[in-house]
């Protein structure tokens, strides 16, 4: 490991600690914050793996969220919950699998439109299954606490920044970036390319479908329109466009700012939310087109360009 | 010896164009095929159909005995074929090197971590680039852009290169210094098909010529029959329309 390696891993766990230290300051307010601040670290950042290099946009989120607060929905009286969480990620690898084997061969444009169509159609079948059962939604009752869903989150979101790394230093990660610079390239060089990207597309898959299932005991009562909402993958698409897609830490950079102003602006003007969604998009497409991790890197080398 | 690569009855339509039309020929072990014809005769398509890059309308082609027609452009490059493009692609995101490492990863013969950094570094020295691998490739001149793209592709130890008008666009002292590359490939021992128009090129490097016009074969031979083959000369004329 070079000394770089070594002092990005110190900060990681000193920010990890002190993350896990937020719900014994703060019960409330801050740790519903935390909470949102997590989760949408975890969905942005998992996306990003995938959509990042490849460039492909991908509006399925909220499909594998939804999937996976039913599966806790379903099963957490008959099943320990860690194995819900382990199921719904089997779960979302096996969705992407087979949305990425159906789509991934197509252009970009299919891909971005059958990946929105998905959270309806999966929506949609939910809702016709529960009419048959007459039922309108799930009641969700656990005994888990808000603290404990914000830890398991911070636990996901280091894992998700460990695969994230290990696929940073791979093949499957060099041949990502490759495909995404030239995919006639790509496949002259040996790439099997419709495989590496139905792989890495397993990932945020998994770790969405177990953000669900993580954050099911949070809503208590659970119907599709909550569950596989739209809205989920635009804020992700969004936070992690503003914050970046070339860095690890980028979609963070996002995620963070982001939440907060959405936060104070849905509890003080509720029908404003969309309009801080199309003004961040338009943000994004005017003056930072590779979000704050470009804009820092611009500004980097201003600086060093002036001192040489 | 059966042949490295043979061709029969090779064919690719675009719509209502047959762009390369019944094409047969053999390329035989360690020797350099040069592909010649006018402009439009169906030279790039025909290296296309090889590589994986088209999908034949029909004929055969096989690699060694074996059909690789069919396969994916990823299976046929494993399988020890490899080649430039007549428009350089080159990585964009990365430096010189990552480019040139990108070849040595999947392909025919796998390296991986300093093994494909030491690699890229001596191939990188070999096409001239020596010194350059942490270069953007954003700031290379078009003859730079060449040699990086030639490293890439003999980062996977090819067995059988496909190079399309490689030597297009160089002064008179890098054609020589081209020239001389090239025939160091052929020399240790692998197997060339030449896309060219450069006539110096073809006659200095050539063992067969295969001459296109139209998408047909018009003429087969050494540079020196072919050259003086009346067919081939008026097709180059141009009114091989009339
Ligand atoms: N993808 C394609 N779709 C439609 N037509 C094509 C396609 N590729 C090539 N053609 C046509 O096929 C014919 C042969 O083209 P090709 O590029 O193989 O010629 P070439 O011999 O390589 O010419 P040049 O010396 O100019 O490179 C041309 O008429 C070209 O317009
Ligand atoms: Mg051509």
């Amino acid at each position: 490991m070079s000394s770089v390696e070594i002092r990005n891993l110190i900060l990681t766990a000193i920010a990890l600690g002190v993350c896990i230290l937020l719900p014994m300051a703060d019960s409330g307010y801050w740790l519903s914050i935390g909470l949102s601040i997590a989760m949408f670290t975890v969905l942005a950042t998992s996306w990003a793996l995938f959509s990042g290099p490849t460039h492909y946009i991908s509006l399925a989120t909220a499909a594998f969220f939804g999937v996976g607060t039913y599966t806790t929905g379903l099963g957490f009286e008959t099943l320990p919950f860690w194995s819900l969480v382990a199921l719904a990620g089997m779960f979302g690898a096996l969705m992407a699998a087979l949305v990425g084997l159906a789509t991934l061969r197509l252009s970009g444009v299919y891909f971005v439109i059958f990946t929105l169509g998905l959270a309806e159609l999966v929506r949609q079948v939910i809702t016709w299954a529960q009419n048959q059962s007459g039922q309108k939604g799930l009641y969700v009752l656990t005994d888990i606490t808000e603290a404990m869903i914000y830890w398991m989150l911070i636990a996901l979101a280091a894992a998700v920044y460990l695969t994230g790394w290990l696929i940073g230093r791979s093949r499957l990660g060099f041949a990502l970036r490759i495909i995404g610079d030239d995919e006639t390239v790509a496949a002259h060089s040996g790439i099997n390319t419709a495989r590496a990207k139905v792989l890495l597309f397993m990932v945020p898959g998994a770790v969405a479908a177990m953000t669900g299932a993580i954050l099911a005991p949070r809503y208590v009562y659970i119907e599709p329109s909550l569950a596989f909402t739209p809205m989920l993958s635009f804020q992700v698409v969004i936070m992690a466009l503003l914050g970046g897609t070339g860095r690890l830490w980028g979609p963070l950079a996002g995620v963070v700012p982001f939440t907060l102003l959405w936060e104070s602006i849905s509890s003080n003007f509720p029908n404003q939310t969309t309009l801080l969604l199309g003004l961040s998009f338009l943000l994004i497409v005017y003056a930072l087109p590779r979000g704050f991790v470009g804009l820092l890197d611009r500004l980097r080398q201003r600086v060093t360009g002036g001192v040489s | 010896m059966s042949p490295v690569l043979s061709l029969r009855g090779a064919t690719k339509r675009f719509g209502g164009l047959v762009a390369v039309n019944g094409i047969d020929f053999d390329v035989a072990e360690h020797q350099v095929l040069g592909l010649i014809g006018p402009n439009g005769s169906g030279k790039s398509t025909t290296l296309n159909l090889i590589s994986g890059a088209l999908t034949l309308t029909s004929g055969s082609i096989k690699l060694r005995g074996a059909p690789i027609s069919g396969l994916a452009a990823q299976d046929i490059t494993r399988r020890g074929v490899s080649r430039t493009f007549q428009l350089v692609r080159l990585l964009p995101s990365m430096n010189v090197r990552d480019n040139v490492i990108a070849g040595a990863v999947f392909g025919h013969r796998r390296r991986w971590g300093a093994e494909a950094r030491d690699f890229a570094e001596s191939l990188l020295e070999r096409v001239g680039l020596g010194g350059k691998g942490q270069m953007p490739i954003g700031q290379l001149t078009y003859i730079d852009t060449k040699r990086v793209e030639l490293a890439r592709v003999l980062a996977s130890d090819p067995t059988l290169l496909l190079l399309d008008e490689w030597l297009a666009g160089l002064n008179p002292t890098e054609l020589q210094d081209g020239i001389a590359l090239i025939k160091s490939l052929r020399d240790e021992g692998r197997t060339i098909i030449l896309v060219e128009h450069v006539m110096d090129a073809i006659r200095s490097l050539c063992d067969r010529c295969v001459v296109m016009s139209s998408g047909t074969k018009i003429a087969e031979g050494t540079p020196g029959e072919v050259l003086s083959d009346p067919n081939v000369i008026r097709a180059y004329l141009g009114d091989d329309d009339a």
